[in-house]
C-alpha cells in the first residue's frame, strides 16, 4: 500500500495544496480511504496527520469504510427534488433493502443521496456507477439490482 | 514609527496603531467586547460572532466581528447598538441550546440577558464543547505538533484525535486543557502519569533529579529541547530547581 | 477527435494561417449530423446514439462525404437525444438508436425530413424543421451556448474554426493590461457565479494589489442543485473559458491559474484536460504564447464534495490542502487570497463572456440587457415546466416570457406557484412578481437574487413549507460549521420547521424563525449563512397562509408533507385498471377485478406517492 500511495503523491509532485486529489486518488484505488494509506500520504506531504484526517472527514467524496462495488447515487438537488427525489429514494432504498448511507452486507452496493448531479432538467436522477438514470421506475430498478454483480 | 489613524469607538475619539483590530483598540482603551474564540496569542478566527460590532464608513454601515475587521482613519464602531444586542442575545440563546448546563455559559447568557433558549425543550443538548476551536489552534500556532484538529462539518463538527483514536502527536503540555472556555478537556495527574482524558493520551512525567516532583510530561520535554536545541539532561531539573 | 498533427504556434500570424488553413478543408455544404453529448442527452442514451451513426454512415460507405460529431449540451434537455443535421440546421428530437438508419437513409441520402422526429409545439401544433425556428431556441440570446451546438468540445480546430482564439491575439499585441481591463468594466460585466460584482473592478484590484505572485481562478463548483450551466460550458466548450483565463491573466500580471471543478461533473474534468493539452501542445498557453513574451499556466483541481467550497475563501482553502472553511472577506482575496497572494477568482460564465468583450468591444456588450445589468445570462430552467433545459437569454427578459414563452407553461397543466432563483441563496418568487425582469439588482430587491442561474418552477403540488425545510436541511449538511449562527441557526431552524411539517408546530414558529434568520444574515461568516436565511423569508413572506395552514390547522394546502395526508382511492373513479399495484414500492394496493375499485391498506402505505402521480383517471384522491 506504501509504493501506491507514494505512486499517487508522486503524481501530483508532493504538492499539499492537491491534498484533496490524492485522497480522491487513493479513495479510487481502494474503494475507501484505509487509514494506513492517510497515515502514509501524511508523511509522505509532511502534513500532520491530524489535517489530513479533518480533509477526509470535511469532504462527502471521502469514505472511511469500505464501500460496495456499486455505488448507487440518488440526487436530491432542487431539481430533482421538485419532481419527485424523495419519493425515488424511497423506491430505491426500498429496492435494495437499504437505508442512505448503508453499505449492503454483500458489499454489493452502497446506497448514498448526492446535492446535484448537474442533469436537472431530467430529474429525478439516480446514478450507479457511472450510467445516469432519469426516473427509473420500479421494474427497473429491479432490472438494475439484478444486473449488478 | 508605525502610522496610526484615528477613529471613533461609542463616541469617544480614539488614536490607534494601523494593522491593529477594532477589538485589540477597543480593549486597550477600556472598551469592554465579549468574546469565547478569541485569545490574544492566537490569530483570530472569527467562530463566535459575539464580538460583532457596527462599523460605518462613508455612509456604508454594516455588522461585522472586531476581531478580524482593521482600523481604519474614519470609520465609527458602535459597540451596543439595539441591533447589536438582539443579535448577540440570539448567539446566546443558540449556544445555550446546545449548552445546557455549562456554567460559563450560562452566565454569560444571563449577561447579556438571556435566561433560557425559545426552542422545544426537547432539543435542547448538553455538551461541553462550544467548537470555539481555540484548542485546535493553540495546538497548531504555539505549541506545533497539531495533534488534533476539527474534524466533520457543519452539525458533526466536532474536536477529535486522529481516527477517533489516541492523539500520536500530543505531547501532554496541557496547552488545550488550560485554553479551553469551559473547561470540557480533562486532564488527570496521577503520581507519574498524566493522561488527557480526551485524546486518550497517557504520559509518563519527567520527575525532577533534585526535589522530586514530577513536573511535566518526557514526551513534552524532550520535544521542547530538540525545537529550541537545548543540551541532554537540560531538562532533568525542574524550572523551580533550576 | 483531437490535435494529431497541429504543429507549434509562435506567431498571430501562424495562428490564422492555420485557422484559414482548417477551414479551407472544411465545406460548409458538407453534411454533417451531431448529436448532442451533454451528460443529460447521455442518460437517454446519447452515445448509443452517436455511435449508431458512426456504424451507420460506415455501413453504407458514406464516411467520406458525411460527417458524425458528437457535441457539447444543446440545451434543450427536455428532448434529449438532440440531434441537428447540416447544412439544413434540421432539428430532431427524442432521437433513438432504432430511428439511426431511416435518419441517414432518409435526410442525408435523400433530403426527406422524417416529420416525427421534429419538434411540435404543444401550444400552436406546429411542426419546426429548423433549430432556429423551436420556439425554445428562437426566444433566446446564445452568445455562449451557440457554440455548444457546433463543435465537438475535444477538437481545438473546432473551436478555431468558429471564431475560437481570436480574441487573445487581440489582447495580447493590440492592447495593454490596462486597456484590457478598462474594456472590461465598460462592458459592465458582473460576476455570474452568484455575487455579481463588477468584473473589471475585480481584476483592477487584483491587478493594482501588492505581489508578484498572482492567481486567477475559475469557479466551476457549480453547488447550486438545479444548476448545471457551468457543467455545460465546461463541458461543451472549455476553451471559451480558458480563452477568458488567459485574457485575464495577462490584464491582471498573472502567470499561474486553477481551474477547480466538482468532482461530479467528470466529463467537464476529462474535457477541460484535454483542452488544457491542446492548447499546450499548440503554443497557446505555457510559455511565451504566440510569441507575446507571456508565460501562463493552468492546473485543474477537483472538489471534495462540499457545496461551501464555491464561495471564494473556502474554495482557496481547498486549493491549498486543507477544509473548504471561509474566512472574513474584510481583506478581499484579490489582495489577500490562495496562500495570501492576490487572487482573481471568476466564475466559468464570467471567463467565457470575455473573448466576445475583447472581440466585439465593451459598446457592443453593453447595449445587451438592462442599465444594472449587461450581456446575457445562461439559465437552467428546470422543475415543473414542459420545457425543461438550458437557456441563455438577455438580461432585462420578464420572468414571465421565460417560464411561459420559453418553458412552455406548466407541465400537466397544474397551476403555477414559485420560481425559486439563486439556489439555497435565493428565494421564491410568486405570480403576482412574474412580470419582473431578470436583473442583479431586481431580483435583490424582491428578497430573492439572481444567483448562478437556477430556476425551479413549482407547481400548486409543492408545499412552500416543505420547500423551506428542504433548503434548510441541504444547507445544515453543506455547512462547514465554523460559526455558531450558520451551525446552530439552521439546525434550530431545520427543527422547528419540520416540526412543522409533521403538524407539530407552535404559534410563535413564525417569528421565532424570523429571528433567527435575521441573525443568520446578520452575522454569519460567509454567505452560505448569510443567504441562508432567504428561502425561509421569502415563503413566509409571500406563503405565510401555507405556514399558518400547517401551525393552525395541521393541514397541508398542496397536499405534500406525509405526516398530515392520506391517500385513498375514489372508488366512483376507479376503473380497476391496476396500473397502480405494480409500481408501489410496499405491495399497499391491491387489484380486485377489472371494473371494480382498488384496495389500498393505509398500514402498508408509505406515502410516496407513485400511485397519484400514475393514475391517469385521478382516482387518488390526497388529503
Amino acid at each position: 500500500m506504501a509504493s501506491k500511495v507514494q505512486e499517487i503523491v508522486e503524481k501530483y509532485r508532493r504538492d499539499k495544496g492537491q491534498l484533496v486529489p490524492i485522497l480522491q486518488d487513493i479513495q479510487t484505488e481502494y474503494c475507501y480511504l484505509p487509514k494506513a494509506a492517510l497515515e502514509e500520504a501524511a508523511k509522505l506531504l509532511d502534513i500532520p496527520i491530524s489535517r489530513v484526517y479533518g480533509v477526509a472527514t470535511f469532504f462527502k467524496a471521502f469514505s472511511l469504510t469500505p464501500q460496495g462495488r456499486h455505488l448507487v447515487r440518488v440526487c436530491l438537488g432542487t431539481a430533482c427534488q421538485v419532481r419527485g427525489a424523495p419519493r425515488l429514494l424511497d423506491r430505491t432504498a426500498e429496492a435494495l433493502k437499504l437505508a442512505p448511507g448503508e453499505t449492503s452486507p454483500d458489499m454489493r452496493f452502497t446506497l448514498s443521496t448526492v446535492n446535484c448531479l448537474g442533469c436537472c432538467a431530467l430529474g429525478p436522477v439516480m446514478v450507479v456507477d457511472k450510467k445516469y438514470h432519469s426516473n427509473p421506475s420500479t421494474s427497473e430498478l429491479q432490472r438494475i439490482v439484478e444486473a449488478a454483480k | 514609527m508605525k502610522k496610526t489613524v484615528n477613529l471613533t469607538i461609542d463616541g469617544r475619539n480614539v488614536e490607534a496603531e494601523e494593522g491593529k483590530t477594532v477589538l485589540e483598540v477597543a480593549r486597550d482603551n477600556g472598551i469592554d467586547i465579549p468574546t469565547l474564540c478569541y485569545n490574544e496569542e492566537l490569530e483570530p478566527y472569527g467562530a463566535c460572532r459575539l464580538c460583532i460590532v457596527e462599523v460605518s464608513k462613508n455612509k456604508r454601515t454594516r455588522l461585522v466581528t472586531s476581531c478580524l475587521y482593521p482600523v481604519e482613519e474614519g470609520l465609527v464602531v458602535k459597540t451596543n447598538t439595539e441591533k447589536v444586542v438582539a443579535n448577540r442575545k440570539m448567539l446566546m440563546e443558540l449556544l445555550l441550546a446546545r449548552c445546557q448546563g455549562v456554567k460559563v455559559i450560562e452566565d454569560m447568557a444571563r449577561n447579556i440577558g438571556v435566561d433560557k433558549p425559545s426552542f422545544k425543550p426537547e432539543y435542547l443538548e448538553r455538551e461541553e464543547c462550544i467548537l470555539c476551536g481555540l484548542c485546535t489552534r493553540a495546538c497548531a500556532e504555539v505549541v506545533g505538533t497539531s495533534a488534533i484538529s476539527l474534524v466533520n462539518r457543519g452539525v458533526n463538527r466536532e474536536v477529535a484525535a486522529p481516527f477517533l483514536g489516541t492523539a500520536d502527536d500530543c505531547i501532554g503540555c496541557g496547552s488545550c486543557v488550560y485554553i479551553c472556555p469551559t473547561q470540557c478537556i480533562k486532564m488527570e495527574d496521577t503520581g507519574d502519569t498524566r493522561t488527557i482524558v480526551n485524546w486518550k493520551a497517557t504520559f509518563k512525567m519527567q520527575k525532577c533529579k533534585k526535589c522530586g516532583k514530577n513536573f511535566a510530561p518526557e514526551k513534552q520535554l524532550e520535544y521542547i529541547r530538540k525545537k529550541l536545541n537545548l543540551p541532554q539532561g537540560f531538562f532533568d531539573v525542574c524550572p523551580d530547581c533550576r | 477527435m483531437s490535435v494529431n498533427v497541429l504543429p507549434r504556434i509562435s506567431s498571430p500570424e501562424e495562428l490564422e494561417s492555420l485557422r484559414r488553413d482548417i477551414l479551407s478543408r472544411r465545406d460548409p455544404n458538407r453534411p454533417l449530423i451531431t448529436v448532442c453529448g451533454g451528460t443529460g442527452c447521455q442518460t437517454y442514451g446519447g452515445s448509443d446514439v452517436y455511435q449508431a451513426f458512426v456504424q451507420e454512415v460506415k455501413k453504407q460507405g458514406l464516411e467520406a462525404g458525411v460527417g458524425v460529431k458528437a457535441t457539447g449540451c444543446h440545451g434543450f434537455c427536455e428532448r434529449g437525444v438532440l440531434v441537428i443535421i447540416f447544412p439544413q440546421d434540421i432539428l430532431y428530437q427524442r432521437v433513438k438508436v432504432e430511428d439511426v438508419p431511416e435518419v441517414v437513409a432518409e435526410t442525408i441520402v435523400k433530403g426527406n425530413i422524417i416529420d416525427r422526429l421534429l419538434y411540435v409545439d404543444p401550444a400552436t401544433k406546429k411542426r419546426h424543421t429548423k433549430e432556429l425556428d423551436v420556439p425554445f431556441y428562437a426566444r433566446q440570446h446564445r452568445l455562449l451556448l451557440e457554440g455548444n451546438t457546433r463543435i465537438d468540445p475535444t477538437s481545438i480546430e473546432d473551436y478555431l474554426a468558429i471564431g475560437g482564439y481570436a480574441a487573445l491575439p487581440k489582447a495580447l499585441f493590440h492592447m495593454k493590461p490596462e486597456q484590457i481591463i478598462d474594456e472590461v468594466k465598460r462592458s459592465g460585466l458582473r460576476g455570474r457565479g452568484g455575487g455579481g460584482f463588477p468584473t473589471g473592478q475585480k481584476w483592477q484590484s487584483t491587478r493594482k494589489a501588492h505581489g508578484d505572485i498572482k492567481y486567477v481562478i475559475c469557479n466551476c463548483d457549480e453547488g447550486d442543485p438545479g444548476a448545471f450551466m457551468d457543467r455545460s460550458l465546461m463541458e461543451g466548450n472549455p476553451h471559451s473559458a480558458l480563452e477568458g483565463m488567459i485574457i485575464g491573466a495577462f490584464a491582471i500580471g498573472s502567470h499561474l491559474g486553477y481551474v477547480y471543478i466538482r468532482h461530479e461533473y467528470p466529463m467537464a474534468v476529462e474535457n477541460v484536460t484535454t483542452a488544457i493539452k491542446q492548447a499546450e501542445e499548440l503554443g497557446l498557453l505555457g510559455d511565451n504564447i504566440l510569441g507575446s513574451g507571456f508565460n501562463f499556466r493552468i492546473t485543474v483541481v477537483r472538489g471534495g464534495g462540499a457545496f461551501v467550497c464555491g464561495e471564494s475563501t473556502a474554495l482557496m482553502a481547498s486549493l491549498e490542502g486543507k477544509v473548504g472553511e471561509p474566512r472574513a472577506k474584510y481583506v478581499h482575496t484579490s489582495e489577500k487570497g490562495l496562500y495570501d497572494r492576490p487572487s482573481n477568482l471568476n466564475n466559468v460564465e464570467t471567463w467565457a463572456n470575455v473573448p466576445q468583450i475583447i472581440l466585439k468591444g465593451a459598446d457592443w456588450f453593453n447595449k445587451i440587457g438592462t442599465k444594472g445589468s449587461k450581456g446575457t445570462k445562461i439559465f437552467s430552467l428546470v422543475g415543473k415546466v414542459n420545457n425543461t433545459g438550458l437557456i441563455e437569454v438577455p438580461m432585462g427578459m420578464t420572468l414571465r416570457e421565460i417560464v411561459y414563452g420559453i418553458g412552455g407553461g406548466i407541465r400537466g397543466g397544474k397551476k403555477f406557484k414559485a420560481v425559486q432563483t439563486g439556489g439555497p441563496s435565493g428565494g421564491f418568487i410568486p405570480e403576482s412578481l412574474l412580470d419582473l425582469p431578470v436583473d442583479f439588482d431586481e431580483l435583490t430587491r424582491v428578497g430573492s437574487m439572481m444567483g448562478s442561474g437556477a430556476m425551479i418552477v413549482t407547481d400548486e403540488n409543492t408545499c412552500m413549507v416543505d420547500m423551506a425545510r428542504y433548503f434548510v436541511s441541504f444547507l445544515q449538511e453543506e455547512s462547514c460549521g465554523k460559526c455558531l449562527p450558520c451551525r446552530e441557526g439552521l439546525k434550530r431552524m431545520l427543527q422547528i420547521l419540520t416540526d412543522i411539517t409533521k403538524g407539530n408546530g407552535r404559534d410563535e414558529d413564525i417569528q421565532l424563525l424570523e429571528r433567527i434568520a435575521d441573525t443568520l444574515q446578520d452575522t454569519s461568516l460567509c454567505a452560505l449563512g448569510s443567504t441562508a436565511a432567504n428561502p425561509v423569508l421569502t415563503t413566509i413572506r409571500y406563503f405565510r397562509d401555507e405556514y399558518e395552514a400547517h401551525i393552525k390547522e395541521k393541514r397541508c394546502p398542496a397536499g405534500v408533507c406525509k405526516d398530515l395526508i392520506t391517500y385513498s382511492i375514489i372508488d366512483e373513479k376507479c376503473p380497476g385498471c391496476g396500473l397502480c399495484v405494480e409500481p408501489c414500492p410496499t405491495k399497499a394496493i391491491k387489484f380486485v377485478a377489472k371494473r371494480k375499485p382498488v384496495i389500498l391498506d393505509q398500514k402498508l402505505c408509505i406515502k410516496c406517492g407513485t400511485c397519484y402521480d400514475l393514475c391517469k383517471m385521478k382516482a387518488i384522491a390526497v388529503k
